[in-house]
C-alpha cells in the first residue's frame, strides 16, 4: 500500500508539470491552431530567469515575477516576428515555425544564460511530509496547487470574461470573429502572452523538483504534448488530465513493471488511448473546425 | 540569380567560420620559433551538450601550448594547436580529423572529448599512421588497443573497480544498482556487472531512469522494499544523479550511498544539497587538491595544475581539464624523448611512457594497455559539510 501511495505521488508530482505545459498549448491551440513546440521553452526562460536574477541579488518573489515577464515578452514577440507575418501559412508551417523559434530560444539562452544546470531552493523547506508511509515533497504541493490556480484561472477567463470569449471566438471561426468585430491578431497575441506566463510559472514551481538548463524545454515540450494529445488537444480539462494520466503511468510503469520500459509504457498507453479515441480522452464532443 | 548571391554567401560564411575555428596559436619571440611549427591538432567539442567537457579542455591545450612556446617550443620549434569545435556531433569529428591529417598535416592530436566522436575520428588516425590521445571515458577506445591510439581519463571500468573495492572493505556484498540509460551509464553499468565476480558482490537490484528524469522515487522506492541490500550504486551522469540523490534523502532510505566519477564536479553539491551528505565517489586527486598529503606523489603536479587554469581563466578547475593536461604533457614528454616529430617514433615513445605522474593519475601504457591508469588513480572521497574530503577507510 504504501508503495502504490509512493508511485502515486511521484506519477502525480511529475504529471502536474506535464500538465501545466499541455495546458499552455491548449491556450495557443485554442487561438490558433498553432501547437506551439516552443511552450516548453517558457518553461525554461522562467525557471532559468528566476535562478539567474535570485543569484545577482534580487528577492525570490520579485526574480520571479520579472522573470515571468520575461517570458511574456518572449511569447509576444515569437508571435509578433514569427507567427503573425505567416499568418496566411498552414497550420503545419507554423508548427515548424514555432520547433525554428525553440531553437533559437535555446541558443540565446545558451549564450545568455549559461550551459549548467541550476536549482532553486524549494519554497517552504526540503523535509519530506510522511503519508501513511510514502513520502512527498512540500513542493510537489506548491506546484499541484499551482497548477489548480493556473488552471482555474484560465477556464474562468475563457468562460467567464470577454476577452475569453473572444478568444474562444477566433479558435471557432477567425473570419467570423473579424466580422462581429474581435481584433483577431490582438486575441493571438494574448494567447501567446498567457500561455508564457502559464509556462514560466510552471517553470519557476518546479525548478526545485526537476531542475532547469537552457535546453530543459525540449522534454517539457515533448511530454506536455503528448499529455495534451491523450487529453484531446484544445480541452483545459483534458490537459490537467492527460498530463496526471502520463505522469501516473510512468510512474506505475517503473514501480511496477520495469524501469527500462517505463518510457515505452506510457506511449504504448497514449497510443492505445488515440487507436480507441482519436481525439483523446474528452475531445470526443469537438466540433470540426473547417 | 538569387541562388548564385545565396550560394556565394554561404561560401563565404563557411569560409569564415572554418577561419575562425582553426584557432591557431603561436607566440612569437624568441629565435627558435623562427623555425617550422610543430602542428598539433585538436577536435573538441567546445560548444554543444558535451560543452562543459570541451570547454576546459581547449582552454587546458591553449594554456600549455603558450606556455610550451613561451619556454622555446619543443625541440626547438614552436608549436602550433590546431583546434576545431565538433559541437559534439561525431559526423563533424570526423571531418575535421580528416582535415587534420589531410590539409593541417599535424604530427600528433590530442582530443575527442567524447566516446562518440573519438571512435568517429579513430579510423583516420589509425589509417594515417598519427597518435590520437583521446580524451573521452569510454573503455572501447584502448580496448583492444589499436597500435595509434590512447586515452588519459579512466575508465567506468576503474572507478567500478575503486568503489567494490570500497565496499568490500566495509563488508558490503549484497548492492543495489541505479544507473541512466545514457551513454555513461549504461556503459558504467555493464563495466560494473563484468567486475562484480573479482569482489564477491551480487547485485539484488537493476533499476535505470532515463538521462532527463525528473523523478526517480518508483525506482528507489523498489530498491528501498528489496531485502538484503546493503549499499547502492548510481553509475550516473549530469542532473541525472542530483535528482537521484534527492530522492533517495526523501523516501529517508539509509544505505550507503556511492556515486560515480561521472558527477565528480562542484555542481553536483549545489544540485542535490543537503541530501548529498555522507554520498561517497570515486574521484581524481585534483577534486581534493588542497587535501591531499604533503607525500602524495600527485600533490606537486595538482596543485600546479590547478593554480595555472584557474589564474589563466578566473574558472575553477575542473577533471576534465585535467585529461587534457595529460594528454598534451604525454604527448610532449614522449616527442622529447624521441626527438623527432616522425609519428612512428611518438607513437613508440607514446607506448613506452612509465610512471609519468600526471594531475588524473600515475601513467604506465603497455602495447596491451594505451591508458595506463589502473583503481589507485582514483581517491574514495566522501561529501561531508557541502565539501569532498578524502572517505575514512575501515578497517
Amino acid at each position: 500500500m504504501a508503495e502504490f501511495l509512493q508511485l502515486v505521488f511521484s506519477g502525480l508530482t511529475v504529471g502536474v508539470v506535464y500538465a501545466l505545459v499541455a495546458m499552455g498549448f491548449t491556450l495557443v491551440y485554442n487561438a490558433s491552431d498553432v501547437i506551439n513546440f516552443a511552450q516548453g521553452d517558457f518553461v525554461m526562460i522562467g525557471g532559468m530567469g528566476t535562478v539567474f536574477l535570485a543569484s545577482a541579488g534580487i528577492a525570490l518573489p520579485l526574480a520571479a515575477l520579472i522573470a515571468v515577464l520575461a517570458a511574456v515578452v518572449v511569447g509576444l514577440l515569437l508571435h509578433r516576428l514569427a507567427i503573425e507575418p505567416a499568418r496566411r501559412a498552414t497550420p503545419v508551417t507554423l508548427i515548424m515555425i514555432t520547433i525554428g523559434a525553440s531553437i533559437f530560444i535555446k541558443g540565446v539562452a545558451l549564450i545568455a544564460f549559461d550551459k549548467q544546470f541550476h536549482s532553486l531552493p524549494a519554497f517552504s523547506g526540503s523535509d519530506p511530509i510522511a503519508v501513511a508511509g510514502a513520502t512527498i515533497l512540500p513542493q510537489s504541493l506548491w506546484v499541484a496547487s499551482g497548477a489548480l490556480a493556473l488552471f482555474a484561472g484560465l477556464s474562468l477567463f475563457l468562460k467567464k470574461t470577454l476577452l475569453g470569449k473572444a478568444l474562444l471566438a477566433t479558435a471557432a471561426n477567425r473570419l467570423a470573429a473579424r466580422l462581429v468585430g474581435i481584433n483577431v491578431a490582438a486575441i493571438l497575441a494574448l494567447a501567446f502572452g498567457v500561455s508564457a506566463a502559464i509556462g514560466a510559472v510552471a517553470g519557476i514551481l518546479v525548478t526545485p523538483i526537476t531542475l532547469t538548463r537552457y535546453d530543459v524545454g525540449t522534454l517539457f515540450a515533448l511530454k506536455g504534448f503528448a499529455a495534451a494529445m491523450v487529453g484531446g488537444m484544445g480541452h483545459p480539462f483534458g490537459a490537467i488530465a492527460g498530463g496526471l494520466a502520463i505522469g501516473l503511468l510512468e510512474a506505475f510503469g517503473a514501480g511496477y513493471v520495469s524501469s527500462t520500459y517505463k518510457d515505452a509504457v506510457a506511449f504504448l498507453a497514449i497510443l492505445l488511448v488515440l487507436f480507441v479515441m482519436p481525439r483523446g480522452l474528452f475531445g470526443g464532443r469537438s466540433v470540426e473546425r473547417v | 540569380m538569387g541562388t548564385t548571391i545565396v550560394r556565394r554567401w554561404m561560401l563565404r560564411a563557411a569560409a569564415v567560420s572554418t577561419a575562425v575555428s582553426a584557432v591557431v596559436l603561436h607566440a612569437g619571440g624568441s629565435g627558435a620559433l623562427a623555425a617550422e611549427p610543430i602542428r598539433i591538432g585538436a577536435v573538441l567539442s567546445v560548444t554543444g551538450s558535451a560543452a562543459f567537457l570541451g570547454d576546459p579542455e581547449a582552454k587546458t591545450l591553449k594554456i600549455y601550448v603558450d606556455e610550451i612556446n613561451r619556454k622555446g617550443g619543443l625541440l626547438g620549434r614552436p608549436v602550433q594547436l590546431v583546434l576545431y569545435d565538433d559541437g559534439g556531433d561525431a559526423n563533424k569529428a570526423r571531418t575535421f580529423a580528416t582535415r587534420l591529417v589531410g590539409d593541417n598535416k599535424v604530427i600528433a592530436m590530442v582530443g575527442g572529448t567524447g566516446t562518440g566522436t573519438t571512435l568517429a575520428m579513430m579510423p583516420v588516425f589509425e589509417e594515417a599512421e598519427i597518435p590520437f590521445v583521446s580524451l573521452a571515458g569510454g573503455i572501447e577506445i584502448v580496448e583492444p588497443a589499436r597500435p595509434f591510439v590512447f586515452k588519459t581519463p579512466h575508465t567506468d571500468k576503474t572507478a567500478c573497480q575503486k568503489v567494490f573495492e570500497d565496499m568490500k572493505l566495509r563488508g558490503f556484498t549484497k548492492i543495489a544498482l541505479i544507473s541512466g540509460t545514457d551513454g555513461f551509464g549504461k556503459s558504467m553499468r555493464n563495466q560494473c556487472l563484468k567486475v562484480t565476480g573479482d569482489y564477491g558482490i551480487s547485485i539484488l537490484a537493476d533499476e535505470s531512469y532515463g538521462p532527463a528524469d525528473a523523478d526517480m522515487t518508483p525506482q528507489l522506492n523498489k530498491i528501498k522494499n528489496t531485502a538484503g541490500v546493503q549499499a547502492v550504486l548510481n553509475p550516473g551522469f549530469g542532473q541525472g544523479p542530483a535528482i537521484v540523490t534527492r530522492n533517495y534523502a526523501q523516501l529517508g532510505i539509509s544505505l550507503p550511498f556511492y556515486q560515480s566519477h561521472g558527477v565528480a564536479s562542484k555542481s553536483f553539491i549545489e544540485l542535490a544539497g543537503s541530501a548529498a551528505e555522507g554520498v561517497r565517489l570515486p574521484a581524481p586527486a585534483l577534486l581534493v587538491a588542497d587535501k591531499l598529503a604533503p607525500e602524495d606523489k600527485q600533490k606537486a603536479v595538482v596543485s600546479e595544475y590547478k593554480k595555472t587554469y584557474e589564474t589563466a581563466t578566473g574558472q575553477p578547475v575542473s577533471t576534465f581539464g585535467g585529461y587534457a593536461f595529460d594528454g598534451i604533457q604525454l604527448l610532449v614528454k614522449a616527442i622529447e624523448r624521441a626527438k623527432s616529430v616522425d609519428p612512428r617514433a611518438i607513437r613508440d615513445e607514446l607506448e613506452a611512457t612509465r610512471d609519468y605522474v600526471g594531475v588524473t593519475g600515475i601513467y604506465t601504457m603497455a602495447p596491451n594497455d594505451h591508458l595506463g591508469l589502473g583503481a589507485e588513480s582514483f581517491r574514495m572521497l566522501e561529501i561531508k559539510g557541502g565539501e569532498w574530503v578524502p572517505a575514512a577507510q575501515p578497517r
